[in-house]
Parts: C-alpha cells; sequence; structure tokens
C-alpha cells in the first residue's frame, strides 16, 4: 500500500489518521525538546485535540485561508505547514517562518494558506472576518476559517465579529474547540453553559455542534457541510468538544495541579482520536497495524529532518533585531 | 473664477479629496467606519467619496472599534488597504488589542513577510461641550508604539498629503486630525495633483531666537505668536511636528544648536507625551542650550464640558507669547 501522504493514492481515511499521527508525533518531540532545555518559549501542545484540526482542515480547499492562536501547532501542520520552518522557528532560529521572531504562538505559512496566529485569545477571530470581507469585495471563492478556544467566546471580539459576519454575509467559518478549560478555570465558572452553540445560534449563523470533535470523523462530515455553506456566503460556526491532555503549557500533564481530575482525564482518553479512528479501520478492514507502523516511520523519518535542518540552522544575526520593525 | 481660486479647499475639504482620489488610484483602497456612510460624512468629508463608490467601498460598520479594526487587519492581509475611521479618538482606546497587540507587530512578528497597510483616520473632537471623553487628544499613547505611524496634520495641504501618505505606507498609519472650526474649516490653496507629505517635520518661519515645536492646531497658536513677537523683534524658528513617529529629531536638534532654545507646544497632556519625548532627545543631542526647553499643553486634567471652564483649559497664542519672553 503506498503511504505517501502528497500521493492521490493515499486514502482519505488514511490521510486524516496520519495527518493526526504527525501532529502526535510532533508535539511529542518538542515536549522532548522542551523538557531537556531546547525550547525558551512557552509551547501550548494540543496533544489530544489533533481531530479538530484534521477534520476540518480536510474539508478545505487550498486556496481557503486559516488564522489560529496560541495553539496553534496542530493548524499550522494540518494545513500543510512547513514542518522544518516550524521547528526552526519554535528554537528561534533565522530560518524559522517568521525568522525567530514570532515563536511558537505566532506560527504561519501564507504559501498554504496558513496566514497568522495570535495568542491574545480572540485577537486573530476578526482577521478571518476581515479576510472574508476582502475575498468577498475581490470576488473570489475561497473561504477564511477561525481557529479559537472556549476561553475567546468570552471575549467581546469574538461577538463583534460573529455580528459583523452575519450582517455582511461574509465567508467565514468560526471553529471553536472547546476543551472545557481557560488555562486552568472550567468552563462553568466562566460561562452559563458548557455548551456555546445556543448563545451564536441567535446571530443568525448556521451552527454545528459536535459532541463528541475527538472523532476526526464526525468533525469532518460537519466541516463538510459547514464549508459548503459558507463558500455559497452563510457563515458558519463549529462547536468541537475535545480535551487538552497536557499542561496548558509545558510538556507535562497538570492532574497534580487538582482543577480537573484523573478520571474526567480518563473519559477523555478513553475518546483518543487514533483509538476511534482505529475502531473504524477495523471496522472496515482497510488499514492493518502494519500501515501504522510505516506511517510512523516515516514520520519521524520526516521530524528526525527537521530536528536536523533546525538544529544545524543558523540563529539570527544580531542586525535583525531591529530589522522589519515598520512605522 | 480662477483656476487658484477654486482651489483653495478648507482642511476637512482637502481630505476628503484625497480620501476620493486614494479610492479612485488604487481599487484596493475602500473605508470602514461606524456611521461611515452617513449622509453628511464626519463633517461631509467622507462625502464625495460615498457620492462615487457607494456601499461597496463605504462600509457603515457596527459598533465594533476592536474588531472593525480586525477586520481591516484581515483584508490588509488579503492584499486590501483599507481605511478606518472613528469619529472621535477616545473611541480607539476600544481598538488598543488590535491597533497595538496586532497592527503594530504583526510585520515583526512574521520575519518581514507580512505588511499591514492600514490607515486609521480619526478626530480630536474639540469643541465646546465635547467634554472629558471626546476632547481627549491622544497621540502620544499611540505614538508610544514601534510599528505605527502618526501623523496630526495642522494645515489643508498637509491634510490631503499626509492622508495620501498614510494610505499608501505599507505599514499601519494614524492620522489624527484636529476637528476645532479655527483649523477644520480654514481655506488656503491645495495642489490639485496627487502628492504626498514627507514622513519629516516643516520649517514653517525661520528664525534664529527660539525654536518652537508644534502639534497640531498648535501651529495656528504659534503663527499668532508669531506675529506679535516679530514686532518686537524677536525670531522664532516654528517648526510643524507633522508625525510624530517616525519622529524627525534631526530637524529639531538642527534648528535647537542654532537657537539655543526650545518651547513645544502640544494638544495633549505632559506627562509621558510628545513634548517630554521631544525635550529628551533634544537634551541628549544638542549641547549648547542658552536655556532650560519648555513646554505648553494641556493642564493635567480632563477636559471640562462648561465652556466657562473650557476656555482655560487648551494653550493659546497667548501662553506661546508669554512663554516666549520668559525664556528669552
Amino acid at each position: 500500500m503506498v503511504l505517501n501522504p502528497d500521493s492521490e493514492n493515499l486514502g482519505l481515511f488514511q490521510k486524516l489518521y496520519y495527518d493526526m499521527l504527525r501532529i502526535r508525533l510532533v508535539e511529542e518531540k518538542l515536549a522532548d525538546w522542551y523538557t531537556s532545555g531546547l525550547i525558551k518559549a512557552p509551547v501550548h501542545l494540543s496533544i489530544g485535540q489533533e481531530a479538530v484540526a484534521v477534520g476540518v482542515m480536510a474539508a478545505l480547499s487550498p486556496e481557503d485561508k486559516i488564522v489560529s492562536t496560541h495553539r496553534c501547532h496542530g493548524h499550522y501542520l494540518a494545513k500543510g505547514g512547513d514542518l522544518k520552518k516550524m521547528m526552526a522557528e519554535i528554537l528561534g532560529k533565522a530560518t524559522g517562518c517568521c525568522r525567530g521572531k514570532g515563536g511558537t504562538m505566532h506560527l504561519f505559512d501564507d504559501s498554504v494558506g496558513h496566514v497568522i496566529s495570535a495568542p491574545l485569545v480572540g485577537a486573530s477571530i476578526p482577521f478571518a472576518v476581515g479576510i472574508a470581507m476582502a475575498s468577498k469585495m475581490k470576488g473570489e471563492n475561497k473561504i477564511a476559517v477561525a481557529f479559537f478556544g472556549d476561553g475567546a467566546v468570552e471575549e467581546g471580539v469574538f461577538w463583534e465579529s460573529v455580528n459583523f459576519a452575519s450582517v455582511f454575509k461574509l465567508p467565514v467559518l468560526f471553529v471553536c474547540e472547546n476543551n472545557l478549560y481557560a488555562t486552568h478555570s472550567p468552563i462553568l465558572r466562566r460561562q452559563p453553559y458548557e455548551e456555546i452553540v445556543s448563545r451564536v445560534k441567535s446571530h443568525n449563523v448556521r451552527t454545528f455542534y459536535i459532541n463528541n470533535g475527538n472523532d476526526v470523523l464526525m468533525v469532518l462530515k460537519a466541516a463538510r457541510e459547514a464549508v459548503s455553506e459558507t463558500r455559497k456566503f452563510k457563515p458558519c460556526f463549529i462547536e468541537a468538544c475535545t480535551y487538552r491532555l497536557r499542561e496548558h503549557w509545558g510538556p507535562g500533564e497538570d492532574w497534580h495541579l487538582g482543577y480537573r481530575t484523573r478520571e474526567e482525564g480518563d473519559e477523555w482518553l478513553a475518546k483518543c482520536p487514533f483509538k476511534q479512528l482505529r475502531k473504524f479501520f477495523d471496522k472496515i478492514g482497510n488499514l492493518s497495524e502494519l500501515d501504522i507502523d510505516d506511517m510512523e516511520d516515516m514520520i519521524k523519518k520526516e521530524i528526525d529532518e527537521a530536528v536536523k535542518f533546525a538544529l544545524e540552522s543558523p540563529a539570527p544575526l544580531e542586525s535583525e533585531l531591529l530589522s522589519e520593525v515598520g512605522g | 473664477m480662477t483656476e487658484n481660486n477654486e482651489r483653495f479647499l478648507s482642511y476637512k475639504e482637502a481630505a476628503a479629496e484625497a480620501l476620493l482620489m486614494a479610492m479612485e488610484k488604487d481599487e484596493k483602497v475602500f473605508l470602514i467606519g461606524e456611521g461611515a456612510d452617513n449622509i453628511e460624512g464626519i463633517g461631509g468629508h467622507i462625502l464625495p467619496a460615498i457620492k462615487k463608490f457607494g456601499p461597496s467601498r463605504i462600509i457603515d460598520a457596527p459598533i465594533s472599534e476592536n474588531g472593525i479594526t480586525g477586520f481591516a487587519i484581515g483584508a490588509a492581509l488579503d492584499g486590501m488597504r483599507p481605511v478606518l475611521l472613528h469619529h472621535r479618538n477616545d473611541f480607539m482606546l476600544l481598538a488598543m488589542d488590535q491597533m497595538m497587540n496586532q497592527a503594530a507587530v504583526l510585520r515583526y512578528a512574521s520575519g518581514g513577510r507580512h505588511r499591514i497597510p492600514l490607515t486609521i483616520l480619526s478626530l480630536v473632537a474639540r469643541r465646546p461641550g465635547e467634554g472629558v471623553q471626546h476632547s481627549h487628544s491622544l497621540q502620544s499613547i499611540f505614538a508610544h508604539f514601534p510599528g505605527i505611524k502618526v501623523g496630526m496634520p495642522a494645515c489643508a495641504v498637509d491634510a490631503k498629503g499626509m492622508l495620501l501618505s498614510a494610505i499608501f505606507s505599507d505599514d499601519p498609519t494614524i492620522i489624527l486630525e484636529h476637528r476645532h472650526p479655527t483649523l477644520y474649516d480654514k481655506k488656503e490653496y491645495v495642489p490639485k495633483q496627487y502628492y504626498e507629505t514627507p514622513f519629516n517635520s516643516k520649517i514653517v518661519t525661520l528664525g534664529q531666537d527660539i525654536t518652537i515645536v508644534t502639534v497640531s492646531i498648535n501651529l495656528l497658536n504659534a503663527l499668532g505668536a508669531w506675529r506679535e513677537l516679530i514686532a518686537d523683534g524677536i525670531f522664532p524658528e516654528i517648526i510643524d511636528l507633522r508625525w510624530l513617529r517616525p519622529l524627525d529629531i534631526g530637524l529639531i536638534v538642527r534648528s535647537v544648536q542654532k537657537t539655543g532654545r526650545l518651547l513645544v507646544v502640544d494638544t495633549g497632556w505632559k506627562m509621558y507625551g510628545v513634548s517630554s519625548e521631544i525635550i529628551a532627545q533634544v537634551c541628549e543631542n544638542a549641547y549648547n542650550l542658552k536655556f532650560p526647553p519648555r513646554r505648553i499643553t494641556i493642564p493635567d486634567a480632563p477636559c471640562p464640558a462648561s465652556q466657562f471652564l473650557e476656555k482655560y483649559y487648551h494653550p493659546s497664542a497667548q501662553d506661546i507669547v508669554k512663554t516666549v519672553r520668559e525664556m528669552l
């Protein structure tokens, strides 16, 4: 079986698995890097949440644009961002996607339509609205997608964005990854309900609620419908429930902090994106363990190359400190 | 009526002409703002653009200051040249995250790959009764941030040229107009053709006794003072700052090296303000000061609504005359 992810021969389901596994393995490498002291920055890992990024991205066309937040590694990789430039950026190297000036929270690769990431929780949401507005003005067919978490919904700029997109009928898709916690604060301490869609629906946008956002096929199904509606200038909102398995930022687990329970974590571990998709494969019988091992080998090889590239890349020169400031 | 007579435009008419010209020149230019397509525009000065281009390029936005700034940034990231309008500059404080955390840094954060050609056009809305918020003159806050340009036109010629410079600059640029009628409605000859005002300051009167740096409408106050002072044989060199960022400190330092005296007149507050910055940089670069630098600003209080109090609030030509005499 051909396992080249670029090949059209690779089945969609295999590609979904491959893309999720790539995010997982890259982030596990980042966790190692962090632990060994190589990374001097707060890395926000999306381990556990891979299915939302991969499921939505699989419904997009290459020309569609996305924006993301501080937890952007998964979106970057799922949209097809260059792994070498990402790893170099996270190490602060001159060959990084932001030449070392943006770091882990500003990853972007505009050559594949990941326009920018920004960590001020909801700050990048209006960018997607603006991209959609520009797209409509220019008569283009692309849509813009904003990825953000449940905490962003508490910021005014989210509601300003949904309101505007609705009134002006813009081709923008809002994707909320509801992982139940804003850093350490549980959602019910911050919002009236754990579920968000009903509040958004009143803005006259189509909403999609995915109670298990770790099921990549469920995400893909909703995303396809949402993308198709959005392309017809009907803005849509997807809420995908998921769970962050690691710390808010950093490499490890944080059950000892006591803001959430190990039992709750175990419930979500049982809904692991990989396990779920493997169950599906077992049912249809088109992907053996061997294929998965092959995938893992291929990805690890790509990671090794990216790691080598990043480690060997030069640091930016001191003269770059004051370049590209503008103004 | 001769061609030249027709070319006497008010500050607001000159700005209106700039906006219209920019939109004619480049179809990527559009304007978004709260009430932007209001039939009267702001004081009428968006009107020509509305008449010509209508709602597809003049977008009447909901009351979402931070959001619309982000929408404009997004549009800029997708190749447009947005002009964002706030009727009064106090509204801009609601958009500080998008202006300063986002627009000002995205070029740098992207390693120079992104440019944000965003113009934010607003006004210091000083008029009697505008009170403690709408009278704000907040340029110092905005000029604090690297990555953004800030300009305050003080004449009709620059109201046109600086707006065109802003719109066709590839970096986010804030233009703060001043709505006081003595400036806003003042007519002068404005060239018909397209032109951009350079990002530097302008010597308005040559002199050797004192350097007076003015911000925005204070140019008119300084010119009023100049008429009185020259009658006494005192020749001030008046510099209209025009751009707060980039700051043309070289021009100011060269003038102060000639005159030995510096007075800065600002429409904003003194503490941590434009006047503080200019004086600090001059002190770091000029060695022949004959008198400690002075500044005239609004007092350290919000602007009162009452016309009976407000008349004491803003710098005047007489304040400048008095201070210059003290310094000589």
